[in-house]
């Protein structure tokens, strides 16, 4: 299973495309255990039937299905006769170790996954009286053989499935693994065709394929998955092999369905669930070791070396009391290195956190794993299992007749799918995307269809906060972000279509509560605080498994936050060697890492939601925002909207903020309820969005923002500055996307423009207005210092200069003494480091050096 | 003869078989489970029948019957898998094939005569599922709490009297009383099966002798078990100290509703099968070839089937949550009773004097600051009544600066608050108790449990955190995890369970009050700074002086009063808001600086819970006006604080 071209399944556009699970619509579908169980009770009046089935299933099918004497357990009474001519190929047709031969030399391997202790049986309808307890499906084919207590048919259940296998095709049905097939042609086919050439025996099967293809054939396939999928066995191997006579392979092809649409929650499995084929996800929280469990036992006379194997049956080996060559008594000694095991291994899911109601604790549930899937999952794992649910109840004491009356439950696994293994590598954000049912997006798209629906989402996100629209507004469109453009061709690489917003003003102004909103909305949010968070705790540090001893990579919030939110609460408060993490991840949106031996780059495409205070805890309206908050401007320009959340002084205001303070004070828990609802719909909302719109930008929205960011770039040129940069033209876009997205829009409009701009208008006007002119000045957000600073540095140096050199030929100065001429001279006050900030222009233009306390001229 | 003594209780195991032998006779006939549920329902509402219960909180497990009826306080720690269970089983006599069908609710095993084997194949086995719920005692109890429920159940002195030998006493006319009561129960059950009934009845005797037998064999089980039994088993309590049973709580329909941290009063059968116990010990050394033997651990079983002498379990056929766990108050309070209103209405009438006698009280305990014992009044009364989004609204934590630090103040103080609450917790802040102790619940993947922590407590439990004992050091990684998680817990009354791949966040409600020298290392709604009046010379002798002052009625009065204010409603009408609205406005047009949103927020809290503790659902001006003039000396308080030593924030 390690080339690429087969590794197990993944599956993407197709959740994309049946947005709601498709449930099995044939009403008289799973025929109850019991009525299964009825017709076991009846056993001892079957008459024994011919034992040789028509041809069709005789050739090379029956050698698999000689294989072990596997009994339904359930199904037969304990004294049953295992040489009952009932079963094919009694244990006696294959002792000796003759060699399994299967079609052509391959040899068949066991499914433990499938069962060890148990066998189908085929009943001859005609032969006994049966037959109206069983419901043969076909009967207009003419078959009359239904495997026992289903009404499972096996040669026109193996003709069904060949059928698939050849003529099943989906065009439009696109899955990832799917790279080189020939979407026109029989998918699975092509399929086998690969298995020739990799040799890897596994045929993964989309159960949902199938269903498309036959409805019945599906049904059956869930209701009695240990009958039918050896019947898939056979039908996929008489198809290879009559294909590829030539190949050799391992073992015969095994047949792995998966996407059973049966259950999706464990919280969900229930009795009727019990030996039916069943989907779960969850994550994997356990294994176990490796577990090698004896399916065939080999036992040689102690006397006369008399050999023999026995199988497995029910989980125990009868040994043999009297050797049958020699007859002698309990001679026959096990041999423990000719007998036969196969890899066995527990592990433990629990339910994914996304399926936990709240205030419960997850549940878990055991899964065997047979031969090569024994391994495939770690722990941590988020997996999508398709197997078979059992249960089996526990002897209290094998002497004591009494039985504990809990059943222990299981499930064998049959395929393995890892949602997340994909999100290290490649764009692709859908695979863990929700599933919408049909009435669900018919509403979110009446909602979209709103012409307030901006305002309306806006208005919803976190409620208890007053006011500061425009910062809902703008947290909105972080929430749904912008779309994903590839440049790589071009060299540039990927464009990150996160916006990044930073909140700074006054304490107690609810940037925490919002933050903690913002956290508690999104899927994958994380919540930091910059006082508490080291570098190593945002990034990924490297840790010593204490299991397995082995370094293993443990990954901070920035990569847990991967195509989620890291809100990061005190930003102002981290220290320098973690903010400098943040310009990679912000920017490039991937974070390197370089430690213990390890180097990679990991995905960090998160968007960052910051608060922070300022450095004299109340705001200076006085200084700038870098001022204000101490950032350096270089983080501070990856913003594309800062934010200041000031407590405005205004008695409307005021009035209105007491009014909605009172009513949290004393509305009825129902009301609260109609609010949670709408955070459940947002929420919703959010992800359709994020998943299912992908707004490109038309000519009209190109053309509006070419102007307006020829228009920010105009209004600094006057003033012989530049006032805007390419960055913030990306800002821009971004923003213009996010608004088309909330607005379901696939294309972006002249409207999202406008919006985009206002609001980046509003941000800059809030952070980026110059204190000493009251002008907005984007350089202070992206060289730290308003263009009029530069200018006032600029001048003082000048002042500076003359006033020395109107000082003569002294080759030297005394500092203080130079200071006090200057501010003499001088009409405005100048402070200390203004004047040491002149000194250094000066020294830069190596018109003089500054030693200790005197000031040399060159 | 006490076969008849023993009640309803004893003999509700045998009317179920009865039900079930009826039942079984004719299977299709699935309203059985349902007739139980309705008819213990029915039962347990009858004249205080639950106070005829005998409940586990009080009387030890091995004075209880195997199989009787048996009650439950509890607080959910952990839950468990669902299992699944033969809901109906047959049995099959080797020798003579016939066969008997068995139910199998409301047990463990499977049990079937000696002569007799179960048909695991039968095909009319129907497997049905319940969930299984770890429940421990609530945390911090207080022993009052215990104590008054302990004394109202009249069951008891029955039971431990008959089980320590001692004579029977006479008490035994209510119980004969209740015994015909369930005879006349069952006939209006059943009215066409009359018959049945009266061959059930012999069945009622089978039915309490054999667990008798059960019971001796229960005891000589442990006696062989207990030397194996190597290391002693965690019950898991959340706080340190703790003691009282754990309960594997068996829960057959409705476990959706019930929540992580719950507290519910189940009602069901005991079970204390000596053979849950053998099952532990004999799988390990039992032949390793089953495969299903090596499915879990050594450590999960040891946690999930513990030996049933330790952990008892209950097939539970009546569970409620409980608003609240005050034994004084009746059960529930929502319900349209015409006693439960009797009793709150009663009470509120009386309602100011106990307000005054408590705030006296109070202002005692706290060394004669009266203003502190407003606010403590106003602390103890609060309740998280909504969730805003995150917001939780109603939390209102107190932070009591100003204690005096030699005197063991907060020590005294705690213990008087224990005799006024129905559960609370002291919690010693020191370096070293913040770095050990473990403080949010974490999952063992091993074992496959939630391994509970100090803040796994149930809703309106007392936290009285003492900051004055701690010493300067440093705080390791652990700690400063604690401190966080106690922070989140006062700031969002939340706390997040580390599932070690990921968090989750459980919701909860407690009351913090910490009491501190300065202003507190952790987030407070509301600082009060304590001004002590009296310095007594010594602590205890006048904190106990103040108690034994009080008349054990008068105390109950409290009790009653802090937990019934609690679940008040509350609202404000559209003219006081527009007052406040004005008063804001005001307010912020003198002092912008002083006056924000947080301080709004604060004097709205007080004002609720001031019109409250007065017995007031709605606010009135006179209380707002109260509440600012409460919150302008409480700052005023601070302020001075802050003048005298300058360091102080």
């Amino acid at each position: 299973m390690s080339s690429p071209a087969s590794t197990p399944s993944r599956r993407r556009g197709k959740r994309g495309r049946d947005s709601n699970p498709p449930t099995p619509q044939d009403a008289r579908s799973p025929p109850s255990q019991k009525r299964r169980a009825d017709d076991s009770t009846s056993t001892g009046d079957l008459q024994p039937m011919s034992p040789s089935p028509p041809a069709d299933v005789q050739s090379p099918g029956d050698a698999l299905f000689s294989s072990p004497p596997q009994f339904r357990h359930s199904a037969i009474p304990l004294d049953f006769d295992i040489s009952s001519p009932l079963t094919y190929g009694t244990p006696s047709s294959r002792i000796e170790g003759t060699p399994r031969s299967g079609v052509r030399g391959t040899p068949i391997r066991q499914r433990p996954d499938l069962g060890s202790v148990r066998k189908a049986r085929q009943v001859d309808l005609h032969s006994d009286g049966l037959a109206e307890d069983i419901v043969a499906t076909e009967q207009s084919l003419g078959q009359r053989l239904v495997i026992w207590g289903t009404d499972v048919n096996v040669a026109s259940c193996k003709e069904k499935f060949q059928r698939f296998l050849q003529r099943f095709i989906d065009p439009v049905d696109k899955e990832d693994e799917d790279i080189g097939l020939d979407l026109n042609e029989p998918r699975y086919m092509q399929r086998l065709k690969e298995i020739n050439m990799v040799g890897e025996p596994f045929l993964n099967v989309n159960c949902d394929h199938l269903r498309s293809f036959d409805e019945n054939l599906y049904r059956q396939l869930i209701c009695y998955p240990q009958e039918v999928i050896p019947t898939f066995d056979m039908a996929a191997n008489e198809i290879f092999f009559d294909r590829y006579p030539d190949s050799i392979l391992e073992h015969q092809i095994q047949v792995r369905p998966y996407n059973a649409v049966k259950t999706r929650n464990m919280r969900n499995l229930n009795p009727e669930d019990i030996d039916q084929l069943i989907t779960i996800s969850g994550m994997v929280i356990r294994s176990s070791q490796l577990i090698p469990e004896m399916q065939e036992a080999f036992f040689r006379c102690q006397v006369c070396a008399f050999t023999t194997r026995v199988e497995i049956d029910r989980g125990r080996i009868a040994e043999p009391s009297v050797c049958k060559n020699c007859n002698t008594t309990h001679s026959m000694e096990l041999i423990h290195n000719r007998s036969m095991f196969s890899d066995k291994q527990m592990i433990k899911l629990q339910e994914s956190p996304e399926d936990m109601p709240a205030g419960q604790t997850p549940h878990t549930v055991a899964l065997f794993a047979h031969n090569d899937l024994v391994d495939k999952v770690q722990p941590g794992d988020r997996v999508n299992v398709t197997g078979i649910y059992r249960a089996v109840p526990i002897r209290v004491n094998p002497r004591v007749s009494s039985v504990k009356s809990v059943y222990k439950t299981h499930i064998d696994v049959i395929h393995y799918r890892k949602t997340d293994s994909k999100r290290l590598h490649g764009v692709d954000e859908e695979t863990e995307q929700k599933r919408f049912t049909e009435e669900r997006v018919e509403m979110l798209k009446e909602l979209s269809k709103k012409a307030d629906i901006y305002e309306r989402l806006a208005l919803a996100l976190a409620p208890s906060i007053y006011e500061h629209e425009d910062i809902k507004k703008g947290i909105l469109l972080q929430l749904f972000g912008g779309s994903r453009k590839d440049f790589t061709h071009t060299g540039r690489g990927n464009f990150r279509a996160e916006v990044n917003i930073l909140l700074c003003g006054d304490p107690g102004t609810s940037k925490s509560q919002l933050l903690q909103y913002v956290y508690n909305l999104v899927p994958r949010g994380q919540y930091t605080s910059g006082k508490g968070s080291s570098a190593v705790g945002l990034t990924a540090y490297v840790m010593k498994d204490p299991e397995t001893r082995q370094l293993v990579l443990q990954t901070g919030a920035l990569v847990l936050s991967d195509n989620g939110i890291c809100c990061i609460d005190e930003f102002d408060k981290m220290n320098e060697s973690t903010r400098s993490v943040l310009h990679e991840v912000m920017e490039q949106q991937t974070l390197s890492i370089a430690k213990a031996g390890i180097i990679c780059q990991l995905n960090a495409r998160t968007s960052i939601l910051a608060a922070a205070n300022p450095i004299e805890s109340q705001w200076n309206p006085k200084k700038t925002t870098i001022e204000n908050i101490q950032l350096p401007h270089t983080l501070l320009s990856r913003f594309d909207l800062i934010f200041l959340m000031l407590d405005p002084r205004d008695e409307a205001y005021d009035r209105r903020l007491a009014r909605h303070l009172v009513s949290l004070y004393y509305q009825t828990e129902e009301k609260m309820e109609e609010e949670y609802m709408d955070m459940a719909v947002l929420r919703d909302y959010i992800a359709y969005a994020r998943s299912y719109v992908n707004p490109r930008l038309g000519e009209e929205a190109g053309q509006a923002l070419i102007e307006a960011y020829v228009d920010m770039r105009k209004i600094g040129s006057g003033r012989g500055m530049v006032s805007a940069y390419p960055r913030q033209l990306e800002s821009l876009i971004r923003l213009a996307e996010a608004h088309a997205k909330v607005r379901f829009s696939e294309k972006v409009e002249t409207i999202d423009v406008e919006e985009a701009k206002r609001l980046h208008r509003e941000a800059l006007k809030q952070s980026a207005t110059d204190p000493k002119t009251g002008i907005v000045d984007i350089s202070i957000l992206t060289t730290g210092m308003s263009a009029t600073a530069r200018k006032r540095k600029e001048e003082l140096a000048q002042a500076l200069r003359k006033l020395i050199q109107s000082k003569g030929k002294a080759p030297s100065l005394k500092y203080q003494q130079l200071l006090d001429d200057l501010r003499a001279q001088s009409e405005t006050a100048i402070t200390k480091e203004m004047f040491e900030e002149a000194l250094r222009a000066l020294a830069d233009e190596d018109f003089l050096t500054v030693t200790g306390k005197t000031v040399r001229l060159l | 003869f006490d076969v008849l003594g023993e009640c309803w209780i004893k003999v509700s195991y045998a009317v179920h078989i009865n039900i079930l032998v009826s039942a079984a006779q004719n299977v299709p006939n699935s309203d059985w489970e349902k007739k139980v549920t309705e008819y213990f329902k029915e039962k347990l509402k009858e004249n205080n029948a639950t106070n005829w219960v005998p409940s586990l909180n009080d009387v030890p497990v091995h004075y209880l019957k195997p199989n009787s009826l048996v009650k439950f306080r509890c607080m959910v720690q952990d839950m468990f898998d669902p299992e699944f269970y033969m809901g109906v089983y047959e049995t099959v006599d080797p020798n003579t094939n016939a066969r008997v069908l068995h139910f199998g609710k409301y047990r463990d095993v499977a049990e079937c005569g000696p002569q007799q084997e179960i048909d695991l194949n039968s095909s009319q086995t129907v497997t049905s599922e319940r969930q299984t719920f770890y429940c421990v005692p609530v945390p911090g109890e207080s022993a009052w709490v215990k104590e008054i429920s302990f004394l109202t159940e009249p069951v008891f002195s029955y039971i431990s009297a008959s089980q320590a030998r001692v004579s029977p006493s006479t008490s035994y006319t209510p119980s004969r009383h209740k015994r015909s009561y369930e005879e006349d129960e069952d006939m209006d059950l059943h009215p066409s099966k009359q018959k049945e009934q009266h061959m059930g009845s012999g069945g009622d005797i089978h039915g309490c002798v054999e667990p008798k037998r059960l019971e001796t064999e229960a005891s000589a089980g442990h006696q062989v078990v207990s030397p194996n039994c190597s290391p002693p088993l965690d019950l898991n309590f959340p706080l340190p100290g703790e003691k009282g049973p754990a309960c594997l709580v068996k829960v057959y329909e409705g476990w959706e509703s019930f929540k992580v941290n719950d507290v519910l009063e189940v009602f069901g059968v005991l079970s204390v099968d000596p053979v849950l116990s053998i099952v532990n010990s004999e799988e390990r050394d039992s032949s390793s070839l089953d495969p299903m033997e090596c499915m879990d651990t050594a450590e999960e079983q040891r946690v999930h089937s513990p030996p049933a002498s330790l952990v008892p379990r209950i097939h539970v056929i009546l569970a409620h949550k409980l608003q609240h766990i005050n034994p004084l108050l009746p059960a529930c309070l929502n319900e349209e009773e015409s006693k439960t209103c009797e009793f709150v209405s009663n009470f509120m009438s009386e309602l100011s004097p106990v307000r005054a006698e408590l705030l006296g009280f109070l202002t005692h305990a706290l060394l004669g600051d009266s203003l502190a014992a407003e606010y403590l009044i106003l602390h103890l009364i609060s309740t998280v009544y909504a969730r805003r989004d995150v917001l939780p609204l109603g939390k209102f934590t107190v932070n009591l600066s100003g204690c005096p630090r030699s005197s063991a103040f907060p020590e005294h103080l705690y213990r008087l608050l224990q005799q006024l609450v129905p559960a609370s917790y002291h919690l010693q802040m020191s370096i070293e108790s913040m770095n050990q102790s473990r403080f949010i619940p974490h999952k063992d993947y091993a074992a496959n449990r939630l391994v509970s922590g100090l803040l796994q407590l149930a809703s309106n439990t007392s936290l009285v955190i003492d900051e004055t004992q701690l010493e300067q050091g440093q705080l390791d990684t652990a700690g400063v995890r604690n401190v966080t998680a106690l922070g989140n817990l006062i700031t969002w009354q939340k706390v997040d369970y580390d599932f070690s791949y990921h968090r989750m966040e459980f919701p909860c409600n407690i009351n913090v009050l910490i009491t501190s020298e300065g202003r507190s290392l952790l987030p407070s709604d509301c600082q009060v700074h304590l001004q002590p009046q009296i310095i007594p010379p010594n602590m205890e002798e006048y904190m106990s002086s103040l108690l034994t002052a009080v008349l054990p009625s008068v105390l109950n009065k409290f009790r009653i009063y802090l937990s019934l204010l609690r679940l008040l409603d509350y609202s404000i009408s559209d003219d006081v808001t527009k007052a406040v609205e004005e008063d804001f406005v005001e307010m912020r047009k003198n002092n912008p600086e002083s006056v924000t949103a947080d301080d709004l927020h604060k004097m709205l809290l007080v004002a609720r819970f001031l019109s409250l503790s007065a017995g007031q659902t709605t606010l009135s001006r006179e209380r707002w006006l109260r509440a600012k003039q409460l919150e302008a000396l409480r700052k005023a308080r601070l302020q001075q604080q802050k003048c005298v030593n300058g360091n102080e924030l």
